[in-house]
């Protein structure tokens, strides 16, 4: 199978009263995918490559890119709460233990929480540069203090693969799509920026094997956090790669993919 | 008519190099470039201009507040507002206004504002507002709930105001077990409400709905019609008929003994709007959730420099249109004229000086203001009926038809 013959179909799914949109592709065991604080393209070469080995199932979070905003979520766990209620409506993912989650960046932040939740209901667990935890040397970057554009750049270690994926310019739409999603962010992130104060106590009782990965140059969530991650979640490992910043599954997408199936299937 | 005197309190005492330097004048250029001994004194200068705008005979003195920028010393309108309160005899105290998305406690502000009211016997205006952009960054609020949060602590505020205690609150974004302030304002059925804005639609429908004067800040005179077309419209939609009573406008107009002093002192206004709107930072001072969705377009391309500050312009551009008058009386008083018959407002706030304007060059405006600019435009008031809420014994408001008075007093 080659990347051009890897088939998306789309849904909308109803979950607590939400419109989520659904991206699914893929044959194998349910692999859920949550996406960055800034959204995602609809399609990459990593999903694809995912999909290669695993039903990805893609959904845009509530109130970004295609899916409704709910005007009373408060939370980044009320998030994780909405994806737990999309598992468990759906006949492939019901059953505990079956569905392995894979969080970039903010995603990742859902992806923890949603594994604190219910500490056996995941078969594995991946996370990817991702928020949640309070660095104690350094910040998490505060996007309200930066351009849409600033921001996605400092995610990079390489500026050619921003413009390659967005543009050097990105147009307009996409800016206003990267404000409709930061609104929803300060929405659900606000205060504290970034990081639950309590998640690194409750990431000590997660029984699910979890990897870590973490850009070497990510300038917006600093590795250390990584290293916290790894050391909270009782089975963890951290795979540090190089040549990538925040956006690891943009700028080093077959690596990330090579980890990933490693991790996932069973040798 | 009502004359109001107002200052942004302007904090010029700081290297302006630095400002360049860094790019930006507010929320993240370091405090470390204030100067209290040159605070100490503008504040103790404001003062004395405020009490001699008093003297001269203005009918109101309007406070605002700003946070992290040196435009604006005044970080708490309410401070000021006591001081005057004590200081003042006549003038009414128009506060315009209190940011309430920035405040955690709505029932401290009523109280506040109640102490105020009764402190000046009865001569409080409380006016409200959203905040800047970059208020809602220097104070921790969210921009995503700045309108929610604008509403709700105004119907706390009123419902503290008017109702007995105690009561509970359970609203989106306040709650209070309690709300029973003992300290209440002087004023019945409450002090009034002026709802001042520049920009967002949503602010002008909301006041109309309620039956609040809307003060336009310094909008270009074709805008400001727009505006009142809304205003009108709505009021017609909520059952009342707008006009003047309902209508207020902040005028930049710096006076001098001259026109050529009057026009160099007045380019200062552009000190405030580089520091404000040519300085500011797009980014900051457009927090996502914070502006109307309507203009979201606009507001992303300014972020990224795309397209040109939606509210800046240059100054003989706005010498022209008339945001900006500067001369001796007799030059500034037709130009005023006509703005009164083109927009029809009550409520006239002048912005006297700003920037490095000296304080002596102040108390000359505010002085020629006071002897030949406000009695002119009290005979043109009453020549086209531009009667204030005061004069006019308008409603308190669409839910409080009384005309807002000190209980006590005979109406």
């Amino acid at each position: 199978m080659t990347a051009t013959t890897v088939a998306w179909e789309s849904e909308i799914v109803h979950v607590a009263g939400i419109a989520l949109h659904l991206a699914r592709a893929g044959r194998g065991a349910p692999l859920l995918v949550l996406h960055h604080d800034i959204g995602s393209p609809e399609r990459l070469p990593f999903y694809d490559a995912l999909a290669r080995h695993f039903t990805v199932l893609l959904p845009s979070h509530p109130g970004y890119d295609r899916s409704a905003r709910a005007d009373w979520l408060r939370s980044v766990r009320d998030v994780a709460v909405v994806y737990q209620a999309l598992l468990a409506g759906r006949e492939a993912t019901r059953e505990p233990g079956r569905v392995a989650v894979l969080g970039l960046g903010f995603g990742g932040w859902i992806a923890a929480e949603m594994a604190t939740m219910a500490p056996r209901a995941l078969s594995r667990l991946v996370l990817v540069g991702a928020m949640g935890i309070r660095p104690e040397r350094g910040e998490i970057v505060d996007q309200a203090l930066l351009s849409y554009i600033d921001y996605v750049r400092r995610g990079f270690a390489d500026q050619a693969t921003f413009d390659a994926i967005f543009g050097a310019e990105p147009l307009t739409p996409t800016l206003e799509q990267w404000d409709l999603n930061r609104e929803m962010t300060f929405r659900i992130a606000w205060k504290p920026y970034m990081y639950s104060a309590t998640l690194p106590y409750l990431l000590g009782s997660v029984a699910t094997p979890a990897l870590v990965v973490w850009g070497r140059d990510d300038r917006i969530v600093p590795l250390e956090c990584g290293e916290r991650y790894a050391k909270a979640l009782g089975q963890a490992r951290l795979e540090v790669v190089e040549g990538a910043g925040h956006f690891v599954e943009m700028e080093r997408p077959d690596a990330l993919a090579a980890l990933v199936t490693g991790f996932l299937t069973p040798a | 008519m009502h004359l109001m005197y107002f200052t942004e309190q302007p904090m010029s005492a700081y290297p302006e190099e630095a400002g360049r330097d860094f790019g930006a004048t507010a929320l993240m250029f370091s405090n470390r470039h204030f100067d209290p001994v040159a605070g100490s004194r503008l504040y103790n200068e404001y003062l004395e201009h405020y009490r001699l705008a008093e003297e001269v005979g203005f009918d109101g003195i309007m406070l605002n507040e700003h946070h992290n920028a040196p435009f604006c010393m005044q970080a708490k309108c309410n401070v000021f507002a006591s001081i005057l309160a004590a200081t003042t005899r006549r003038v009414k105290l128009v506060l315009l206004g209190n940011p309430l998305p920035l405040a955690d406690n709505p029932v401290r502000l009523a109280e506040e504002l109640a102490m105020i009211d009764m402190v000046s016997r009865g001569r409080l205006v409380s006016g409200f507002v959203r905040g800047g952009g970059q208020e809602q960054l220097a104070t921790g609020a969210n921009p995503a709930y700045n309108r929610e949060r604008f509403e709700e602590a105004h119907d706390l505020i009123v419902k503290a105001w008017t109702q007995p205690g105690p009561f509970r609150w359970e609203g989106p974004h306040y709650q209070h077990r309690v709300v029973n302030p003992w300290a209440l304002p002087l004023q019945k059925p409450h002090p009034r409400v002026w709802i001042p804005g520049v920009l967002s639609k949503e602010t002008i429908v909301w006041a109309a709905r309620k039956r609040y004067p809307y003060i336009a800040l310094s909008t270009e005179i074709e805008a400001t019609k727009k505006i009142w077309e809304l205003y009108d419209r709505v009021a017609q939609e909520t059952g009342y008929a707008g006009g003047p009573e309902y209508r207020g406008y902040l005028q930049r107009c710096h006076v001098a003994e001259t026109d050529e002093k009057a026009m160099e002192n007045a380019r200062q206004f552009m000190w405030m709007q580089g520091e404000f709107t040519g300085l500011a930072h797009p980014v900051w001072s457009s927090p996502s959730g914070y502006f109307s969705p309507s203009y979201r377009t606009a507001f992303v391309e300014y972020a990224v420099g795309r397209r040109s500050n939606p509210r800046g312009a240059s100054f003989e551009d706005q010498i022209d249109n008339q945001q900006i008058v500067a001369g001796t009386p007799k030059t500034v008083i037709p130009k005023l004229r006509r703005l009164l018959e083109e927009t029809r407002p009550s409520i006239m706030g002048f912005w006297a000086s700003d920037g490095f304007v000296s304080s002596e060059d102040t108390r000359t405006c505010i002085r020629l203001l006071g002897q030949e600019v406000l009695p002119a435009l009290r005979d043109i008031g009453k020549e086209l009926g531009l009667w204030s809420p005061f004069e006019a014994n308008a409603p308190t408001s669409i839910a409080f038809p009384d005309p807002a008075r000190p209980a006590g007093a005979v109406a």
